[in-house]
């Protein structure tokens, strides 16, 4: 009843192509976004922040970077941990080495380091598809790992790769509690879901696609696959870079190697599938769904009262994990973003359907 | 010489034991088109299950003989594959035919998390022990040509003789047998072989359950090697670039990948690994396969793969 166009006229084409043609639409962003920025930072408790929501925004850019690889692109890709690993660890040295270099800098700048090592790990790309891709880009994942490990250099020299940041700041402003480092990493997750969004609009977007839904017809038609495909392993990682160097500044503060491992890799591939490939929307689907499920699987014993064996526990989150994931694939395959936006195609008929 | 010799032996019967984690997701790929990332789960469930079951199966029933109780171990742990293999046909396969590969690659996932953890919970998650009387004492060869011989662990050579008795084994029954021509048939055709009256379903629940087999194989000599323990799931991440440096869909081809990448593992982590800093096993693989690929997109064996528009 409420939700629905009748009556929105769009009379120039910028009205016709906004990222929300819909009124309503606009206004639930407005409103969400507001409650984001003013309403959670005042209102949430210090656990809801270090243990959902940070983590849940992070994950959800860097499900956002992948998506538009794999989602966009059809390009799998197994070794995100390690793109990630790539902005976190490169974020570091621009912050240790360079004297005075501002937080935001060295982010970014670990964002386009990443970008290189996407670009290379992306040019086998050209020739491997599908599955053969897939395990290829593990190569990426495994590799990286190790020299992170292995070689000093990366690491300033510490131990074990283990490195740490201290006193963040951004523009003279500190970031030290938890509602600083939610804002930090909203205002990140905001402007690039943007800038995806209207890249996925936009011509190369569109290559992408066609590139994605079958590569050989789309070179016949004239669109340059070598370009399509590493543009998108590009763009891709360096959203992934920038979420790896937040997930180690802000979230986790000291990290190692092992913070980016190979199940980073897949648990970040399930947040782009059940989200819904190829969807901005549904990144941040499943990044909600990934995060918080282990979390209530995690406690749903001691708010039933029901006493349980640590270690049992951890197995028995493994298989409702494991059995939902297999569940939701079997349900709806396209994701949470179907279920959105069937929802929301039901609701501009209700309650009257034809 | 002795030395390099010994290296290249070793990283054979290392190969041998990939290729027999391999195996199971050609004839799975094959037959399925799934890509079956819980393989190595099925290793460490069948693992958990042998080994425990040799304990259990004893204390039950009030024996004291090792090979009788490894023989029912075996048998139980067998059935129990076969159970594991027709509910994830039924309960998860089925209901996903004509997926794309993505999404099917996704669902063993999540049946490798759902594994992991049911094996745990089942059979606990210490570290336990199958001994099936493989020999531990080291052999000496060709000691008349080099000094100090050649040395070969004999538990390794048991163990590549055992994975390639299996792995003949397998190609007989694939040749020779009927379901085995059916099982060629379906990986051949889907439409074809049901066209013909080949069961689809029943087809899946031989080639999981086969798969189960060369994964309980897998497992007791990984297990009797290292252990039975929850790290025995990440040999699956090895036999990996096995698969596809071999071709997704050749069973040769899984043999004699195994063999390149455990050969060269082994030969470059001895001669390369003291110059860049060591533990380079994890990766060479899949930096080998990423530069084969470059050349040969299907692996050294796969079926060209024809793009048509």
């Amino acid at each position: 009843m409420l939700y629905r166009e009748n009556g929105q006229f769009k009379t120039t084409y910028r009205a016709d192509e906004q990222i929300f043609p819909i009124a309503q639409d606009r206004i639930f962003i407005a409103a969400l976004l507001a409650f984001a920025f003013l309403v959670v930072p005042l209102t949430a408790p210090e656990y809801l922040f270090r243990a959902i929501l940070i983590p849940f925004l992070i994950l959800s850019l860097a499900a956002l970077g992948l998506n538009i690889l794999v989602g966009y692109c059809g390009q799998i890709s197994l070794g995100t941990g390690a793109f990630m690993a790539v902005g976190a660890y490169a974020a570091y040295n621009f912050q240790v080495r360079i004297e005075g270099m501002p937080l935001v800098g060295s982010i970014l700048l670990g964002g386009l380091c990443s970008t290189a090592v996407g670009i290379l790990f992306g040019i086998p790309s050209l020739r491997i598809k599908g599955l053969y891709l897939a395990v290829a880009t593990l190569a990426a994942q495994f590799f990286v790992d190790w020299s992170f490990l292995r070689i000093k250099w990366f690491t300033n020299n510490s131990s074990s790769g283990s490195v740490s940041v201290a006193g963040l700041n951004v523009f003279g402003l500190p970031i030290e509690t938890p509602a600083h480092k939610y804002l930090f990493c909203l205002a990140f997750v905001a402007l690039f879901a943007l800038l995806a969004k209207n890249l996925v609009r936009s011509h190369i977007g569109r290559e992408w696609m066609a590139i994605r839904d079958m590569d050989v017809a789309a070179a016949v038609i004239g669109i340059r696959p070598v370009y399509a495909k590493l543009t998108a392993f590009a763009v891709s990682s360096f959203i992934v870079g920038v979420a790896g160097a937040l997930w180690g500044f802000v979230h986790l503060g000291s990290w190692e190697p092992a913070a980016f491992n190979i199940d980073r890799s897949f648990q970040l591939l399930f947040m782009v599938i059940i989200g819904g490939l190829g969807s901005i929307m549904g990144s941040f689907f499943g990044a909600a769904f990934i995060v918080v499920l282990p979390i209530v699987l995690d406690n749903l014993p001691y708010w039933f009262g029901i006493p349980i064996d640590t270690a049992l526990a951890s197995h028995m989150t493994n298989m409702i994990f494991g059995a939902l994931i297999v569940f939701f694939l079997i349900v709806e395959p396209h994701g949470l973003a179907k279920l959105w936006s069937i929802a929301k195609e039901k609701l501009r008929l209700w309650p009257f359907p034809h | 010489m002795g030395f390099l010799l010994e290296t290249i032996i070793g990283g054979l019967m290392t190969g041998m034991l990939y290729s027999l984690v391999a195996l199971g997701f050609v004839l799975i790929f094959k037959a399925s088109g799934v890509f079956n990332f819980a393989q190595g789960a099925m290793v460490l469930f069948a693992a958990l299950a042998m080994a425990r079951f040799s304990e259990w199966i004893p204390k039950g029933l009030g024996f004291d003989n090792k090979l009788l109780a490894n023989l029912l171990a075996f048998a139980a742990a067998m059935v129990v594959m076969v159970a594991v293999a027709w509910l994830i046909e039924r309960l998860c396969l089925s209901r996903l035919v004509n997926q794309e590969g993505i999404t099917l690659l996704m669902a063993t996932l999540g049946i490798t998390y759902f594994l992991d953890g049911l094996g745990q919970t089942i059979f606990g998650n210490d570290i336990y022990k199958i001994d099936i009387g493989l020999p531990k004492d080291p052999l000496f060869l060709f000691e008349s040509l080099f000094q100090g011989g050649v040395l070969v662990g004999k538990e390794d050579l048991y163990a590549a003789l055992i994975a390639a008795a299996l792995v003949l084994l397998l190609s007989l029954f694939f040749q020779y047998t009927t379901t085995g021509r059916a099982l060629r048939a379906v990986a051949d055709d889907h439409q074809a072989a049901q066209s013909i009256g080949i069961p689809l379903n029943r087809i899946w629940v031989i080639v999981w359950s086969v798969a189960g087999f060369t994964a309980l194989v897998a497992g007791i000599i990984w297990g009797s090697k290292l252990g039975v323990q929850f790290s025995l799931s990440l040999v699956a991440l090895k036999a990996l670039p096995v698969v596809i440096l071999g071709g997704l869909t050749s069973v040769p081809g899984a043999i004699i990948g195994g063999l390149i990448i455990g050969v060269g593992e082994k030969v470059s982590e001895v001669y390369l690994g003291p110059h860049i800093g060591g533990g380079i096993e994890i990766w060479f693989g899949y930096v080998l396969v990423l530069f084969v690929l470059l050349v040969r997109p299907q692996g050294l064996f796969g079926e060209k793969i024809i793009d048509r528009v």
